[in-house]
């Protein structure tokens, strides 16, 4: 399996070339809507979601392990949020309180997340859970409290001020676009630039050598899935400023859709290998792939066809390359 | 004339980027027991596997029973009886010791269905041609190793094994174990089978061969029967250079406190009452038999294993050891045992290997490392353990054995360490690179450094080390100096253990 | 020698007795607050209620056992349910259940081939490529075979959920009966373990999963038994979707997909272990057991159903945790 992920730059250059080979003939199909300001501005609303939640998958699988809790973080993150704008603002706040509310909110949510993502953590550092097991567990907990809460409703009718967040724009970018390129900035510097960056892909790489190395596993484990967390609550945030609503079981496809990103973007599911930027690509090409068909009235399930061939064809297509390298090193050879 | 069981003649075997084995031939009579040596990347494994029918050679020719191949297919080694015993043994741990036996046979007869009485017939029938006794309903993971490896043996011999090839069969083996394995190998030969026997550990290839064939760089370099070998020679041999033999010679450098002092350091399940202590300049050697009792102090001094009592004082102060960072920031560093699983990243860079130690000594307070200082001090260990590489950024599963054991030696040195624990420093290191590594310690040692060697190398520990220690039931049981001591001395002590 | 070997027993089906013992205590108390519980009637649907997963749960097992993972068959179930029952419905309205089961099963077997493919012919992790064929396979039943609810079945499809067995009268005069799938759920479960116990290709299974390396060396076919583990899968996804429709009564193209997580965590549950080489059929069947009745009792002791998914995950967390600080005291980290 590690073979698989050795040539990641490689693999990296060719996912970039395919999205834009992706880009190209989908402008080429519908130019009139593809390429219009209106389809950009729409598709910069759609992928921030998707494209968190596969960055915090990322992290974990960065560590050799998995987190399918991060969706169910999500919604119990926009749930407690839900919650203190519907329940704890009094009618008729506006101004400056509104402000702190809301703010107030944003940190009950993210903090949420950090939480959940710190229980994951204990049960796997600590306790000694298989990831994946772990996060199977607490992502039907965290759904299951958040069931519990709603009693399976949802909760909607936020303030003006909050619903900002999902639906307006800075300049020309979303909101949810501007929240998703600092994110993914923070966490590609925090990744290459920082001891925890640094250590966790060691940990995916060899947990054994690193505990030998002396890096403390159960804190960076613990760390990384902090993080994980905190993405979902921030998922959270836009997840519920952009639809008006919190509903316990939101966008339950997205565990397997942000996994088939991360895998896409050339994450290495046994852990060590994996960049932000191809992730960052990966979602990319899913957006675009997916508003293509859109316009060419496909339905949402040719889309999730389409997901699954684009998988397996480039992770075929990465098969077939990393072996033809191998076999030109032999010719090379045989021609001294 | 003995008929020749198999020859394997004027083999060729390239892969990407090298070639593997060049004009290479073998042969084996019946009942003979042959050594095959050489380091590592020698061509030994891939002859191994042309011979079992894995590899498939470009060139030669195979004559086995009589029958001439261009290459074999494993079926077909299987059938003229060629059975390998890897050094992973190539059981399976989740099953049990009947049906780890049993099921070769099953296959090898093309039988579809399960008998759990047949099962159980043909392992203890197999289990008792090499007279051994081990509960069949065990599950095979929870078998010591030289279990693991009798099963396997016998294993091999249900397929109607005329040729067993051992392949290091004795790594993970005490000097006893190693003892009964050669008294099974010559039961072998009475039985009319040949063994081809491969391994580094020179004094066992001459207690047990009656041939040698010795590899280098994909060539055959000498072969012959054993009597015309001494260690010193096939040393020659397989490294091309002779290596020296010199002695370590400790100079006291006249420090008042030992770098680190062990006292009454115990812990409940694996040693103790261990005392000792070593000045800077020192290399000390701790020896001893599987299980002693020797890896767990060494752990438990570096804060992986937890000790029960005692004190460690390192340059006169005491310090803790209950975590690895206590014992890092104390100068205590640990090469660990098994470089390939506890030591490396090996699809990592050699940089990040290198600085993994130190990377919270390279951040600053919002946790950034500090790239070009953490460049320098690879760079500058990569110079000075002249690690064999052109860029530090190549991961480390591209280089050699002995500079990998080196990238570990450098992520250690770069702590600043006082005291070194090197746990086999150098198994499954070349001849040649261990011989740079020997020199090394030395130097270290010299400009002041205190170090540990843990070892199974009787010659390593002898020739490295200034004091020895043997380890029994976690006690040092003997303490010996080691300008004075012979080898024998150790290997005579080692086998009146119990 | 007698004591020795029971001792042997409980400790390898250690966390099977565990389990079972969860049942049992389960049961009791739930029984002891409402004695309903303890109905014919109830007994019944429950057991009944246990079919869809525990067919599903069957395959994913060996899969787990194997040393791999595959999230495709719920949509493999859905699939063949799918289009068996229009294939049916078009060229030969009247066809016995018999024949219905065993054409979906066989178009699982061949979807499972796919998979098969890629895992053990490309070498890919299974967790990606049924990732990639599981969202192909739903995408190509909803994009070009039908979203519309098949509301009329086969004829032989409804009666199928009508037959049962071991018929008793309750308290309230009504005469309830065993449902048939149960007995087939149950039938294949002991398949399944005939198979894994006494041929060689169920040993290998096992030996995949403990050692990949040392099950290529040793002479097995590895493309052949995963062949057979992901042909088997297909096979009893097919079976599932089937019966699901049947139970249902229409033929739902958005069903079954979704719960492909919680079949995984009822395996585990029953102590199969998700690095492979480790797990029974028994523990498999018990996991889902267990998972149903918490599912479909809760609301019995007066515990409103919307608790259900909290309960499942603390359940899933207490087995696991349980067993992994097992693992590291034998280990003594």
């Amino acid at each position: 399996m590690k073979n698989w992920f050795k040539n990641i730059d490689s693999n990296l250059i060719r996912l970039l070339i395919i999205t834009m080979i992706v880009f190209i003939i989908m402008a080429a199909l519908v130019p009139s809507k593809f390429l219009t300001l209106r389809n950009i501005e729409s598709m910069s609303f759609q992928f921030p979601e998707l494209g968190l939640l596969s960055i915090a998958i990322m992290i974990t699988m960065l560590t050799g392990g998995i987190d399918l809790s991060v969706v169910g973080i999500a919604n119990l993150s926009g749930i407690f949020m839900a919650l203190i704008f519907t329940k704890v603002i009094p009618e008729g706040t506006s101004g400056f309180p509104m402000f702190l509310y809301l703010i107030m909110g944003i940190i009950v949510g993210v903090s949420t997340g950090a939480f959940a993502g710190y229980l994951n953590g204990l049960l796997i550092a600590k306790v000694g859970i298989t990831p994946i097991l772990a996060t199977l567990g607490t992502m039907q907990l965290f759904t299951g409290i958040a069931v519990v809460i709603t009693k399976g409703f949802a909760i909607s009718g936020f303030p003006e001020a909050f619903l900002i967040i999902g639906n307006s724009k800075i300049l020309f970018v979303s909101f949810p676009l501007f929240i998703f390129i600092l994110t993914t900035a923070g966490i590609s510097v925090l990744l290459s630039k920082t001891s925890l960056g640094i250590n966790l892909y060691l940990i995916g790489t060899n947990e054994k050598a690193a505990v030998f190395s002396g890096i403390r596993k159960a804190r960076v484990l613990i760390k990384s899935y902090m993080l994980s967390g905190i993405l979902g609550g921030i998922t959270g945030v836009i997840m519920i400023a952009r639809t008006n609503s919190a509903k316990a079981d939101y966008g339950s496809s997205y565990v397997l859709q942000a996994i088939l990103v991360s895998v896409l973007g050339g994450v290495n599911p046994a852990g060590g290998f994996g960049k932000v930027i191809g992730v960052v690509i990966a979602v990319l090409a899913l957006q675009f792939l997916s508003s293509g068909f859109s316009m060419l009235r496909f339905s949402n399930f040719a889309k999730e066809f389409i997901w699954g061939a684009f998988l397996l064809f480039i992770m075929v297509l990465n098969f077939i390359q990393n072996r033809k390298a191998a076999k030109n090193i032999v010719k090379k050879e045989d021609l001294k | 004339m003995e008929e020749e069981l198999i020859v394997v003649e004027n083999i060729e075997k390239s892969f990407p980027g090298v070639r593997a084995l060049s004009d290479v031939s073998i042969s084996l009579k019946k009942a003979e027991i042959r050594c095959l040596a050489g380091e590592n990347g020698s061509g030994k494994s891939t002859l191994i596997k042309v011979i079992s029918g894995i590899y498939k050679p470009e060139k030669g020719l195979i004559t086995i029973e009589g029958e001439q191949y261009k290459s074999l297919h494993p079926i077909e080694a299987i059938r003229h009886g060629v059975q390998v015993i890897y050094q992973d043994l190539s059981l399976f741990p989740n099953l049990t010791v009947a049906e780890n036996l049993a099921l070769n046979s099953y296959l090898g007869n093309n039988k579809k269905l399960l008998k759990w009485k047949d099962v159980k017939k043909i392992a203890s029938s197999a289990l008792s041609k090499i007279n051994v006794e081990i509960d069949l309903n065990g599950i095979v993971g929870s078998l010591t190793v030289a279990d693991k490896q009798l099963v396997a043996i016998s294993r091999a011999l249900l397929n109607n094994a005329k040729i067993v090839i051992m392949d290091e069969p004795t790594t993970a083996l005490t000097q006893k174990e190693v003892d009964s394995l050669f008294k099974i190998i010559l039961n072998l030969k009475e039985m009319g089978i040949s063994t081809l026997f491969v391994s580094h550990k020179l004094r066992e290839v001459i207690e047990i061969s009656e041939e040698i064939t010795i590899l280098r760089n994909g060539r055959k370099v000498a072969e012959g029967s054993i009597d015309q070998f001494d260690e010193p020679k096939i040393v020659y041999h397989m490294t091309g250079r002779e290596v020296g033999t010199e002695r370590y010679k400790y100079v006291p450098r006249g420090d008042k406190l030992p770098v680190l002092t062990v006292q009454h350091y115990s812990s409940d399940t694996h040693f103790e009452d261990v005392n000792f202590d070593i000045h800077s300049g020192e290399i000390i050697g701790i020896t001893g038999l599987l299980g002693s009792g020797r890896t767990e102090l060494a752990l438990s001094l570096f804060g992986i294993h937890q000790h029960d009592s005692g004190k460690v004082l390192v340059e006169g102060k005491e310090v803790s050891t209950n975590t690895i960072n206590d014992a890092v920031n104390s100068g205590i560093a640990y090469v660990p045992e098994d470089r390939l699983s506890e030591g490396l990243f090996l699809q990592q860079s050699i940089a990040r290997n290198t600085y993994v130690s130190i990377l919270d000594r390279l951040q600053n307070k919002l946790g950034f490392v500090d790239f070009p200082k953490a460049d320098i001090t690879v760079e500058t260990w990569i110079d000075n353990l002249s690690i064999a590489t052109p860029s530090k950024e190549n991961p480390v599963s591209s280089l050699s054995g002995g500079n990998q054991q080196r990238v570990v030696l450098a992520r250690w040195l770069a702590t600043d360490a006082k005291i070194l624990i090197l746990n086999g420093p150098t198994v499954g290191v070349d001849i040649g690179s261990k011989e740079d590594i020997h020199n090394k310690l030395r130097e270290l040692a010299r400009s002041g450094l205190a170090i540990l060697i843990i070892s199974d190398d009787i010659p390593e520990i002898v020739q490295n080390c200034n004091r020895i220690f043997v380890m029994h039931k976690g006690q040092i049981v003997e303490r010996l100096e080691g300008s004075r001591t012979h080898e024998n001395e150790i290997v005579a002590i080692l086998k009146k253990l119990k | 020698m007698k004591i020795s070997a029971s001792k042997n027993m409980l400790k390898r089906f250690r966390h099977e007795f565990i389990i079972l013992a969860i049942i049992v205590v389960l049961s009791i108390t739930i029984g002891s607050i409402n004695s309903q519980f303890y109905s014919v009637g109830n007994i019944y649907s429950l057991l009944k209620s246990t079919v869809i997963m525990g067919l599903f749960a069957l395959g994913s097992f060996l899969v787990l056992v194997s040393g791999d993972i595959d999230i495709s068959f719920t949509a493999i179930g859905v699939f063949c349910m799918y289009v068996t029952s229009k294939l049916v419905l078009l060229v030969m309205p009247g066809a016995g259940i018999v024949l219905i089961m065993l054409i979906a099963g066989l178009m699982g077997v061949l979807l499972g081939f796919i998979n098969a493919v890629f895992i053990s012919l490309l070498k890919m992790p299974g967790l990606i490529v049924t990732l990639g064929t599981g969202s192909m396979i739903r995408g190509f039943l909803l994009t070009f075979i039908g979203v519309r609810i098949i509301n009329k079945l086969p004829d032989s499809m409804i009666a199928f959920s009508k037959i049962t067995l071991l018929h008793k009268a309750q308290e309230n005069g009504h005469i309830v009966g065993l449902s048939i799938g149960f007995v087939v759920f149950i039938a294949f479960a002991i398949l399944i373990y005939l198979a894994l116990k006494y041929t060689v290709t169920g040993r290998a299974v096992y030996a995949l999963g403990g050692d990949r390396v040392a099950t290529a060396r040793v002479g097995f076919n590895i493309t052949k038994v995963q062949f057979f583990i992901y042909g088997t899968v297909g096979f009893l996804s097919g079976l599932a979707g089937v019966t699901h429709s049947s139970f249902m009564r229409n033929g739902n193209p958005f069903d079954l997909v979704g719960t492909e997580l919680s079949v995984i965590a009822a395996v585990v549950l029953g102590g199969t272990s998700i690095t492979g080489g480790k797990g029974t059929v028994f523990g498999a069947v018990l996991g889902v057991f267990l998972l149903v009745l918490i599912n479909n009792s809760l609301i019995m002791v007066g515990i409103p159903s919307y608790w259900q998914r909290a309960v499942v995950g603390i359940i899933i967390l207490l087995s696991t945790g349980s067993v992994a600080l097992q693992e590291r005291r034998s280990r003594g980290v």
